[in-house]
């Protein structure tokens, strides 16, 4: 295990946070993406 | 055809979405690769600090979500003047596609910076001319995402988010060269320059670049993708109006 000494919550939140909110957006876009897709194919039928 | 009736024609959707489609494919791997790669090693194999210990860490996270933050809000600014000088539609969309991942690379970077604040400064806020112009830039990108979902018309709401993304340029500018033009307040000058000097260690150095290059490789698959479902949107949008045209009263 990576011993971060006194910073250890500092630096585990700070990557938590900002990989939390990437990884979201992330998701978010590909979910879209995907439900967008299906409906314009169903419209263009 | 010229060079640049070459370049235009990629703004036809059809081109678009045809390119994009054999980018997006690399651009998600690079940026995965990168990540990876550039997370684990700053994270588990560089060095503490001598003065800011493990918390040095943070910058991996922290500089590439600033990096991307301002420079989404240049490549909007970008889009919106292609836009409102040549009208072409894909450039809107893609203005209005960046600026969700614009917000949430703020977000990350004000949010970082806060965690990273508090054991080096004592506090998780102040009122430096960094934080503030980042803060300040953070609320136009809300404004613009508003303002794209308030105005009915699309060319309408493109032309209106371009005038405040062309006035929103001069908080992402003050946002990059606060700490340089007012040379005051907790916040450092950049940590990472073409003057080497200003540099930091190469052991820390050489990770940052990576994920640098990661976050920038995410930044254009997540704008790439997100300009695509926009097309699909305006399009699905046409198609509902032509069947309600068509429809028997």
């Amino acid at each position: 295990m990576i011993d971060l000494g006194k910073y250890a919550f500092d630096v585990w939140l700070a990557y938590a946070v900002s990989l939390g909110l990437v990884g979201g957006l992330v998701v978010q876009t590909v979910l879209r993406a995907r439900a967008v897709k299906r409906r314009l194919g169903e419209a263009e039928e | 055809m010229s060079l640049s009736d070459r370049i235009w024609a990629w703004a036809n959707p059809r081109k678009f979405m045809a390119l994009s489609g054999a980018i997006l494919p690399w651009a998600w791997g690079l940026a995965a690769l990168c990540l990876g790669v550039g997370l684990i090693w700053g994270f588990a194999f560089t060095p503490d600090d001598f003065r800011m210990g493990s918390s040095v860490k943070i910058i991996y996270v922290h500089v590439p979500t600033a990096f991307i933050a301002i420079n989404a809000w240049f490549m909007m600014l970008l889009a919106s003047l292609v836009w409102l000088v040549r009208r072409h539609h894909v450039s809107a969309l893609a203005a209005r596609a960046a600026a969700p991942v614009g917000l949430v690379m703020t977000v990350a970077a004000l949010a970082t910076g806060a965690i990273w604040g508090k054991p080096m400064w004592g506090t998780y806020w102040a009122w430096d001319p960094r934080l503030t112009s980042f803060l300040i830039l953070a609320l136009f990108y809300v404004g613009y995402i508003a303002l794209w979902e308030a105005v009915e018309s699309p060319d309408a709401a493109a032309d209106l988010t371009s005038v405040l993304c062309l006035v929103g340029s001069v908080f992402a500018v003050l946002s990059r060269y606060a700490a340089q033009f007012w040379n005051q307040g907790l916040h450092q000058g950049a940590s990472l320059s073409l003057d080497a000097e200003e540099n930091v260690a190469d052991v820390f150095w050489q990770p940052l670049v990576l994920t640098l290059v990661g976050f920038g490789a995410l930044f254009v698959a997540l704008v790439l993708q997100r300009t695509r479902t926009e097309i699909r949107v305006r399009r699905l949008h046409s198609l509902k109006a032509r069947a309600r045209a068509e429809a028997p009263a």
